[in-house]
Parts: C-alpha cells; structure tokens; sequence
C-alpha cells in the first residue's frame, strides 16, 4: 500500500465515519432518554435516500402513504382520547397534526411535479415526509409499554426493522438507487482528489453535530431531554413528561437518520435494505461509547468507518466479519467497566 | 387490613378532629388509597392543607408517608379524591398537578446530577416555560436571593454538592415553578442537626411568603415545631390529627416511633 | 386416566397419522415446523425461562448444517476424519461437539455481557458466522453445497418427506420431554432463577454463571441437531436460512408462542411457519410485487403480541386445553437431607471489627462494631439513613469494608461470593422481598436447599435425579410448614401478601440449614397475628441454636423479642444493650425524634 491508497482509504474512512458518527450520537440519545435501542435507525436512513432517490425519478413516494397511514392510527387513538375527555379543540388539534399534515403533503408531492424542482426543495420534502415518521412511530409502538424492560423494548425494535425493510421493499423495489451529487466539483489536495461529496458529508455532519450540541446546551427543550436521561422521575416531577421527551428524541433520531441518506445517497447505492448494516456500524461506535458517552461514540464511528475502509483494502470478503466481530471485545470491555447489578426484569 | 395494631391507638384524643383552621383549602385530600399489587399501604387517609398552611404528616419509617405524596402528585397510581386549588382531580397526572402549581421535593431529591445547578434550577420552571410563562430569569434570582449559597455554586454540577446544598437545590428548583402548594418529603434525611435547622427555617420563611406546604417528616420534634396542623400516619392509616402544638406533648406519638406500648411517658416537647 | 395423558396421547397419535393422511405439502410444512420448533426450544429455555435474549440462533443450525454437508459430501477428508465422513450420524456427534466448543468459546466471551449489551452481541456473532458462511471457499461460497446424503436409520433411508418426518418429530419430542424434565429440578430452578432472581439465586449457593451456560449450550446444541437434520431433509445448503434475519424470525417464533412455556416453541414454529407460507402466497399477488413481504406482517404482528400478550399464545391456549398442572406430591418417607451440627449456644458466630465504609467522601459506615452469638436475636435499629442496609451488605459479603473486617466462624467474610458465603452457612432474606413470584410457593422455597444437594443437568434431563428431588421437597414442605405457610404451598408465590412472602423468604433461608440468619426487615407489612407467629418461630428457633441478626423498623416487634440491639444514626453505633435500656436511652430518643432546641 503506499500513500495514495492509504489517502483514499482514509478518506472513505472519514465520509462514513462521519454517517457512523451522526448514527451513534441518535442512537445514544434515544437509548439514554427512551431506554429503546433503535435498531430501525438504519431504515430511516434507507427511507430519506429512496424517498429522495423516487422524487427526482418522478414518482411519488410511497412513504407518503405511509406517513398518512401512521397519522390516521395516531389521529383516531389520541383524537379518540381527546374527545372522551370532551376536549374538542385538542381532538382538531390531534387531526390536524397528524392527518391534515400527511394529506396536505401528499397533495403538495403529488400535485408538483416533484423531479423538476431544485435539488434544496427536494430534501425538504423528503425530510418533511420521512421525519414526522419518528415521534409517530413512539406513540404508536413504544408509548403504550414506555416502562417494558429494555429487553422488550428492543424486541420491538427489531420487529420494527423487519417491517420496515419488509415496506421497504414494497416501497421502493428490489433495484438499489443512487441520487445525483449535491454538486460536481472536486478539490485536489495533494494527490487526493476530495469529491464535493464527501465535503457535504463531513461539513454537514460537522455542523449538525454542533447544532445538536447547542441544542442541548441552550435550549429548554434540549436541557429536558438531558434530564430525563439523567434522571426519570426528577425530570417528569418538574412537568417533563416522558410522552413528549419520547417523542421529541424520536424527531431528531429520524431526522438525523434520514438526513444521513439524502448525504450518503450520492456516494453509495441504496438498496432498500442497506440501512441495517450502516445503522449497525453506528451502533458499533454507540457501544464504544457506552450508549451513554456522545464524544467516545464519535471517536468510535471514525474508528470503525477507517477500519472498515482498510478492512475492504485488505480482506473486502471479510470486511463485514472484521467489523462485528470487533464489537465484541468492545462489549465485553464496556459491560466489564459498567458494574450494574442487573435486574430485575 | 393491616390495621390491628394502629387500630389500638386510633382516638382521635384531645386534638380537633379535623383541620379546622384551614380556610380556603389547597388541597383536600378524601379517603385515598394506594396499593401496591395486593398489599395495601395507604387506607382512606383524608387531609386538609389550608392557604398558607404548614401541615405536617409524621410518622415511623414505613407508614406509607412518601406513598400518600407520591399518589397525591399522581407519580403513583391511587382510588379517592384529591382537590387542588378548587377543583377535583380524576386520577392526578404529573405533568397536570406541576402545571397547575403542585411541587413535589421527592425524599431522594432527584436532581440531574451531572448538569449545573443553574441548569436544574431553571428546568424546575419547564412547565411554566411550556405554558407561555417565560419569566425564569426574574424566578431565578428570587430563588437566589433566598438560598445565596446556589448563586455562590451556579456553575457546579449538582452532582459535587454536599447532601445540604442538594437539599436547598431540589427546594429551590421546585419553587422555580412558583408553586401553590409544596410538598417535601422527608427534607431533613440524613442531614446534620445544623443544617436541619437551617431547612425548617427556610420552611418558615416560605410561608412567610404565602406558599402552602405539606410537610412529611420522621422529625417528628422539628416538624411540629414548624407545622400549624398535624396528622401522624402508622402502618398506612391516619392514626392521629391536630394542631401541631397539641400534639407535640402527646406520648402516643411517642409509642407510634419507639414502640414503648405506654411503658414511658417521657414528653416530647422536654 | 388423567386428561392430561388424554391429551396428549391424542396429540402424539395425531402426530403418528399425519404422514398418513395428509399430502406431502403439509408433511413438509409440518418437517419445517418441527425443525424451528426445535431451535424456538433452545430459545425457550434461553430467553423465555433464562432470560438471555440471543438473535444469533440460526448461526448455530448453520454450524450443524454445514459440519455435516461439509463432512459428508467432501472426497478428500484428511485420514485423520475420513472417518466422520462414513455416516450422517457421525457427523452429527461431531457438528454438537464442534457446536458445543464453539458455543462454550462465544458464550464464555458474550455471557459476562450484561442486560441489553448481550443481544446486541448475539447480533453481531450471527452476523459474522453468517459471513463466514457466505465467502469460506471450502463450504462452496453463496452457492452452498449439494449432494447431501440422506440419513440411514436401521436400513432405511430416509429420503422422502414423510419418513424423515418420523425422526424430525421424534427429535423434537425427546428434546422437549428433557427440557420439561430439566426445568423440573434442582438444576431448572436455577436456570429459572436466572431472569430477574441472579441476586438471590447467588446468595442460595447458585452458581449462575455456571446455569448461564449450560442454557446457551444446551440452546446451540438444539440449533445445531436442527441443522443437522435440516441439511440432510433438504440434501442441500447455502448461507441463507442461517442469517440474523432467520435469528430474529426464530426469536419471533419462541415470542409469539409463549417464551416462557416448552409448549410455545411448537406452538410459535407453527403459526410462524403457516403464516409465512400462507402470507408468501398470498401477499405478492395483493400487493403486485414479488418479495418477502411477509416480514411486514411478522413485525407488526410481534409488535402487537408485545403490546397484547407478552407472555404469548400459549398461556391463552392453555385455557382451551383441559390440563391442569399437576400438584407436586411430597413423599412423607423421603430420606431427609443431611444438617450441619449447630454451633453450640453461646458461641461466636459472627463479629464485626471496626467497620468503616466510605463512597467517596461519604461516610457510610463508620467504625461498627458488633457481635452475634449462636441462640440469640440481636436487633440493629436505627432512623432512615443510618447506614443499617450498609452495614447489613458489609456482613453478608454483598459489599466490602474499606477498613476493619467481619468474621463469621472465625473467618473473614470479606472476598468470598455469595455463594461461599452461603455454604459457611449464613443465610439471608431481602430488604425488596426476592422471589419468583410465577414459581410455587414450594418451589421457591426449595432453591434454598440447592447446597444441600448435587444433581446435574444430565440426571435432571433423565430423571435420574428422582430420589434426591423427593428429599428437597419434603424439606422445603417442612419449612413451609414451620413458617406457617402450609396453606399456600401450591400457590405461586407472586400472589402471596407482601408479608406473606417475606416469610417465604425466611423459609427458604431456613431449607439452606444456615447456623446464622440474616433477616432485612422481616416484619414490613405483616399484620399483628402474623408478626405474632413470626416472633414465636424465631424464639423457637433461638432456643434450637440459631444466631439471629435482624434489621427491623418495627419497635413494638423489636422491644418484645430480641435478646440485644444495637442503634445506629449517622454511619455511628450510638447505643448498644438491652432492649429496656435502649428505650430508655436518650441519645436513641433524640435520633428517632429528633433534637430540641
């Protein structure tokens, strides 16, 4: 290998590093705020990309009805809540949230003609389609067993994975896309040739990470998601219901998820099961944090993305087992360190 | 029933059998009841805390005190009624008794450890935040203005802070909402006789300045003190109520912590 | 006749017909339903009884899969194994031991994984096997291997569906009758100990790293004789049915059916496999797409039964199905179990040298002092927050003094486990009562007897264990007795009044035939009568020898009882003597009532 190689391999490293990175930072604010180990991040990733991938081919996006479906399921449970407690103006409320929003978007997508308008417009949408999926995912599947051991409520992750690939695939198709550069330059560093790309990736993750940071340091809203990760019952006694850090933390976790697959969707092809394996790599950083620390989860995507990009160099058939494998000492090493006396489920 | 061996005690005795002076109740409390599983620890207690009230409820560790508060805050499911303010409660939601101006300093405090004692205390006034009312900032130095020794620590986690000054935290974030009625339990537990007395005055001081605390204690001397009613609860059951004074020289109260079956008669006011 | 046996004599002879009387297709379904049943078994006993949640099962039925694929169709076996590539029967001996080391290597890395750190463990382990599978030269890449023999059993091949079928179900069936017999004894109630009752089951003298084990191995050896059998029905393996996403679908199916129950793992591997097929068919036409839709419905379908029926179909169906369990009988002529001789009274059991126990700067415990003698009560008391629970977790070995020691017998507790603890013969009850609330009241009491006995899995699995059984269980009937619980022996115990199952508590420390007891509160939410008869089996058992030390709020039982108390406020020792002297003590009035101005 001589130094070009390992520029290139570097670079890859450092442009998924920085997805991993993005990935591991929601996984462990939800995992700290929920107790829900969010195994189906990977899928919000593969649904911002195809979602994206399906309006510049013109078509509408079947996630739309998706979303509508999800709004009507919220909108008749908690609209039907509402109305028993003979609270007129919340019930609308409900309804206008989470059944007006999904109809009006999908007349606004399926009147324009979506595929001709700019490419800024287009991720709006995109994000405005996938996003709101997130905090209606938490009241539907999670809300109702919000105190379920962990345990359960990872078994619902993972059942949400698997539909969500199984949608997935009825959504988008077996064909794998790839969306169009978000511009066509490249910058020659040396010998390297750093795409424009890869300069979207690494400065939006950038950026975003910093936003989140000022978020939790700045905001009310931020500071209450950090209590309630710190402590539960103090957070909820100062009037901070878990319903609402569930579903904001499950806002952010999608957004981040399907903002990472409009970034990615240009580099890699997007087949409508690739989510689990990125969102995997994520978790593996996660874990080297702890689920709890967002500083080591960072080190530890950049970690993996770089081991995984020289993996593919040396051993590309045994790339993937080189990666899970190393999970492996890194949870022995973290359970190790961690000296919770389990129970009690 | 649980209640053969208060059953024994449960006169009503010389006190006033009901909390007489309370005018323009806060919070009326009406045969509540909590159970966990098949075991019943609170049996129809009733209550009154009037506006500007300090009521006290004592009694031995493991009569159901921090029960009877948590279900009154709705963090604990209950059967009964609990009034607040003027209107009845279905079942007491959390998140509905802050917003409408219920605080409640739990025995384990409960702070964010790691955040700064700046941040807790202005996640204390999030509801009123939620609600519009965006005045945290005037809230803040009120707090300051009563416990200088936070404003002196604002940046420190609240994690480093000894077991006094986490205590004055979790009052002083509480009283960030502005509440009507505060509830502390157990605010003297495993602190230092000094800074006890420093707590119970800060208690005095706050009804001085018109809130209404429910105060559960197990010191049972320093409560009374401070306390314009009192109840004693034992094995889940009001066992005794009256004015504070009144009680203060009652030996059952007494027998109700030590177990003395009426052998001693020591005073608890000597 | 029993309607049980009834039952499932019908079952059993529906299962003899099916070949019979159904075409082949259901026969296939049903050899396909008899393979996951069996992996859904491991599962079962792994994280429905046991608690370990493991996604990465399918890897296992791959490791028994391809071991004898690789085996049997390979020409150029070195001499050494040409052996083991003679017949499928060898080469299922090899794929369980090859799954048993392999499982005992992975396990001895994942199991130390605590809480939701293990699955995600599994996860990754049966993603790795699984691309093992897929790029390793030698078991034939994504292409896999074909030309599998079939099994050859007495002179018969077994090359058609319905004959296979004989020993697929036969396999399941004598799996499922030795994992109901395992968790039916000393060794089950471990393994059951485990979800959620580690703590206890570790302070009864279970080793449950150990039952940790043998679950994950037992589990990937089920795995592994699915595998094997699955290679040699289809004649033909590739990577794909030993995914994680086939991992997840058999945890599915072990959820779906009822996790906790042997019975679910058919009963999940059924409506799983049915559904599938049925949903294969008919899903792609009504969608107009072809693909595996089905697992859209899987997970919804799971979701639900999470939100729903937790525990599973099972437990619901078990109400249609007119069995009853059967009331364990206690055979009165049982030999009763050996006892260790009493220390005589007046001795020194247990003593405690200048205790200190710090966290940090705070002082939790400072220099305590006290001692205990066989055949007396000494009562530790003191306000919320003294450092009572502290000191108590310094005694039974739960935490470590940071100065001074503890000796019990005349030797240091601190650096034992709990479990060497327990052997020494100090036992203990919980402050938060620690039961298996599903479990009988019996049976919770007879984990306590776990030392006191040495049956292992194998003779629990075939019932060799029968005489040794009888013996615990008359022990732990005549300590349920004594406590005066008799009437709720057969109860579970999680329906019991919270008195009630601290008392159980008691008994069960009482089965383990301790010289000291231990008691956290023994009196919290007990009625008059009932902390009547609580105090009259503890004087009885001071007057047979017994060292008592117990931590108690409540006076009026405290004063009528104990021999001695010492009062503790402030981590400090602030009175010690006779309970008449500690009432009259005015340091213990101030720290009770507080002080005076």
């Amino acid at each position: 290998m001589d130094m070009s190689i390992a520029l290139i391999l570097s670079q890859d490293g450092i442009t998924n590093g920085a997805i991993y990175a993005l990935l591991a930072l929601a996984l462990v604010l939800v995992f700290a705020v929920t107790r829900v180990i969010f195994i189906q991040q990977g899928e919000f990733v593969a649904y911002g990309a195809l979602t994206l991938a399906m309006m510049q081919s013109g078509v509408l996006p079947a996630t739309v009805w998706m979303l509508v479906a999800m709004g009507a399921l919220v909108t008749v449970l908690d609209g039907g809540l509402a109305l028993k407690a003979g609270q007129g103006r919340r019930a609308a409320s409900v309804a206008g949230w989470n059944l007006g929003y999904p109809l009006a978007l999908a007349a606004v997508v399926g009147g324009l003609a979506v595929n001709e308008l700019p490419l800024a417009v287009q991720v709006l949408l995109t994000l405005a389609i996938v996003v709101p999926m997130g905090p209606m995912m938490y009241r539907l599947m999670y809300q109702p067993i919000a105190s379920a051991p962990v345990l359960v409520l990872l078994i619902v992750s993972v059942a949400l994975h698997i539909a969500m690939v199984g949608l997935g695939l009825l959504f988008f198709g077996a064909e794998g896309q790839r969306t169009p550069a978000f511009s066509e330059f490249s910058l020659e560093l040396g010998p390297l040739m750093v795409s424009a790309q890869t300069l979207w990736v690494v400065v939006v993750s950038v950026l975003l990470i910093v936003a989140l940071y000022q978020f939790f340091e700045r905001t009310l809203y931020g500071k209450a998601l950090r209590a309630t990760a710190i402590n539960r019952v103090g957070a909820q006694l100062m009037g901070i219901s878990p319903t609402l850090a569930g579903k904001l933390t499950f806002f952010l976790a999608a957004f981040i998820g399907a903002l990472s697959g409009v970034l990615i969707a240009p580099i890699t092809t997007i087949y409508y099961d690739t989510g689990f394996l990125i969102g995997l790599k994520g978790f593996v950083a996660a874990i080297i944090g702890g689920l709890a620390s967002y500083p080591l989860a960072a080190v530890g995507a950049l970690a993996v993305g770089l081991l995984e990009a020289f993996a593919s160099f040396w051993a590309s058939a045994y790339k993937e087992v080189i990666v899970f494998t190393l999970i492996i000492p890194v949870l022995l090493w973290r359970s190790l360190r961690s000296h919770h006396v389990e129970e009690e489920e | 029933m649980s209640g053969e061996n208060a059953m024994n005690k449960q006169t009503q005795g010389s006190a006033a059998s009901s909390n007489a002076d309370a005018k323009n109740p806060v919070l009326e409390v009406k045969d509540l009841c909590v159970s966990y599983g098949k075991v019943e620890a609170l049996t129809d207690a009733s209550l009154t805390v009037g506006e500007g009230q300090i009521v006290t409820v004592i009694g031995p560790n493991g009569a159901g005190k921090t029960t009877m508060l948590s279900a009154i805050m709705g963090v604990l499911g209950s059967r009964g009624q609990v009034a607040f303010d003027g209107s009845v409660e279905g079942v007491p939601e959390v998140e509905r008794m802050v917003a409408r101006g219920m605080t409640l300093v739990p025995e384990k405090r409960e702070l964010f450890g790691e955040m700064s004692v700046e941040d807790n205390l202005v996640l204390g006034a999030f509801q009123r935040y939620r609600m519009g009312k965006r005045d945290h900032a005037q809230t803040l130095e009120e707090v300051y203005a009563l416990f200088p020794r936070l404003k002196e620590r604002r940046s420190q986690a609240a994690g480093t802070m000894s077991g006094g000054e986490r205590q004055m935290l979790a009052v002083g974030r509480a009283l960030m909402a502005k509440p009507k009625l505060l509830m502390l339990d157990e605010p003297s537990l495993g602190l230092a006789p000094l800074i006890v007395r420093e707590i119970f005055r800060i208690i005095s001081e706050l009804r001085r300045r018109g809130v209404s605390i429910l105060l559960v204690e197990q010191n049972a001397r320093a409560a009374l003190q401070v306390a314009d009613y009192a109840y004693v609860l034992e094995t889940g059951q009001i066992a005794m109520q009256g004015p504070a004074h009144e009680l203060a020289d009652d030996p059952r109260v007494i027998e109700a912590y030590l177990g003395l079956g009426g052998k001693h008669q020591a005073m608890l006011s000597t | 006749m029993r309607t049980d046996r009834l039952v499932l004599g019908a079952f059993l002879a529906l299962l003899l017909l099916v070949p019979a009387i159904l075409s082949p297709y259901y026969v296939t379904l049903l050899n396909y339903i008899g393979l996951y049943a069996m992996v859904a078994l491991g599962l079962v006993l792994l994280t429905g009884v046991g608690g370990l949640t493991s996604f990465g099962q399918a890897a296992f039925v791959g490791l028994g899969a391809y071991t004898t694929a690789a085996l049997t169709t390979a020409t150029d076996l070195p001499g050494w194994l040409a052996w083991a590539g003679t017949s499928p029967w060898l080469t299922l001996a090899v794929g369980l031991l090859l799954t048993a080391l392999v499982a005992v290597l992975i396990g001895s890395l994942t199991l130390k994984l605590s809480g939701h750190f293990l699955p995600l463990g599994t996860i990754a382990w049966g993603i790795s096997l699984y691309f093992l599978f897929g790029t390793m030269e030698s078991l034939g890449g994504h292409t896999g291997i074909s030309g599998i023999p079939a099994i050859g059993l007495l002179g018969w091949t077994l090359d058609e569906g319905g004959e296979i079928y004989y020993l697929i179900w036969a396999f399941l069936l004598v799996a499922m009758l030795t994992t109901h017999n395992l968790l039916d004894s000393r060794e089950g109630r471990a393994i059951r100990a485990l979800k959620g009752g580690r703590v206890m089951a570790e302070a009864m003298g279970v080793d449950t790293s150990r039952s940790r084990m043998v679950i994950f191995v037992i589990a990937a050896l089920l795995a592994c004789a699915s595998g094997w059998l699955y290679a040699h029905m289809q004649r033909f393996v590739n990577p794909t049915p030993f995914g994680v996403h086939i991992g997840i679908e058999y945890l599915f199916m072990a959820v779906v059916g009822g996790a906790g129950y042997v019975w679910g793992a058919i009963v999940g591997a059924g409506v799983i496999t049915v559904l599938k097929q049925w949903l294969q068919n008919w899903l792609p036409s009504l969608l107009g797409a072809t693909g595996n839709f089905e697992t859209i419905v899987f997970g919804l379908l799971m979701v639900l039964v999470l939100h729903r029926a937790r525990e599973g179909l099972w437990p619901i169906l078990k109400k249609l199905v007119p069995v009853r369990a059967l009331r364990k009988t206690i055979d009165p002529d049982a030999e009763p179990l050996p006892r260790r001789t009493l220390p005589k009274a007046g001795e020194l059991i247990l003593e405690a040298k200048d205790v200190t126990r710090r966290f940090g700067g705070l002082i939790a415990n400072n220099n305590m002092s006290l001692e205990v003698r066989a055949g007396e009560i000494l009562a530790l008391i003191g306000p919320n927050g003294a450092g009572k629970s502290t000191m108590f977790n310094q005694i039974s070995g739960v935490d470590t003094p940071t100065s001074g020691e503890v000796l019990f017998l005349g030797k240091p507790v601190a650096g034992h486990d709990s479990r060497e603890i327990a052997r020494m013969g100090m036992s203990r009850t919980f402050q938060h009562v620690k039961l298996l609330p599903t479990m009988s009241v019996l049976e919770n009491v007879a984990i306590g007897a776990h030392l006191r006995s040495d049956k292992g899995v194998l003779s629990s699995a075939w019932r060799l264990d029968r005489a040794e059984e009888a013996r615990i269980l008359k022990e732990a009937a005549r300590q349920i007795e004594r406590v005066g619980l008799a009437e709720y022996m057969y109860e579970e115990a999680g329906s019991l009044a919270l008195g009630q199952q601290r008392i159980l508590e008691i008994a069960r420390a009482l089965c383990a035939d301790p010289c000291l007891l231990l008691l956290d509160e023994p009196a919290a939410g007990l009625r008059f009568r009932e902390k009547e008869a609580l105090g009259e089996l503890l004087r009885k058992l001071r007057a047979e020898g017994m060292a008592t030390l117990i931590v108690e709020h409540d006076m009026d039982f405290v004063m009528s009882l104990v021999d001695r108390v010492v009062v503790m406020e402030f981590g400090q020792k602030i009175a010690e003597g006779l309970p008449d002297e500690i009432q009259q003590n005015p340091a213990v009035l101030e720290a009770y009532l507080g002080g005076v101005e």
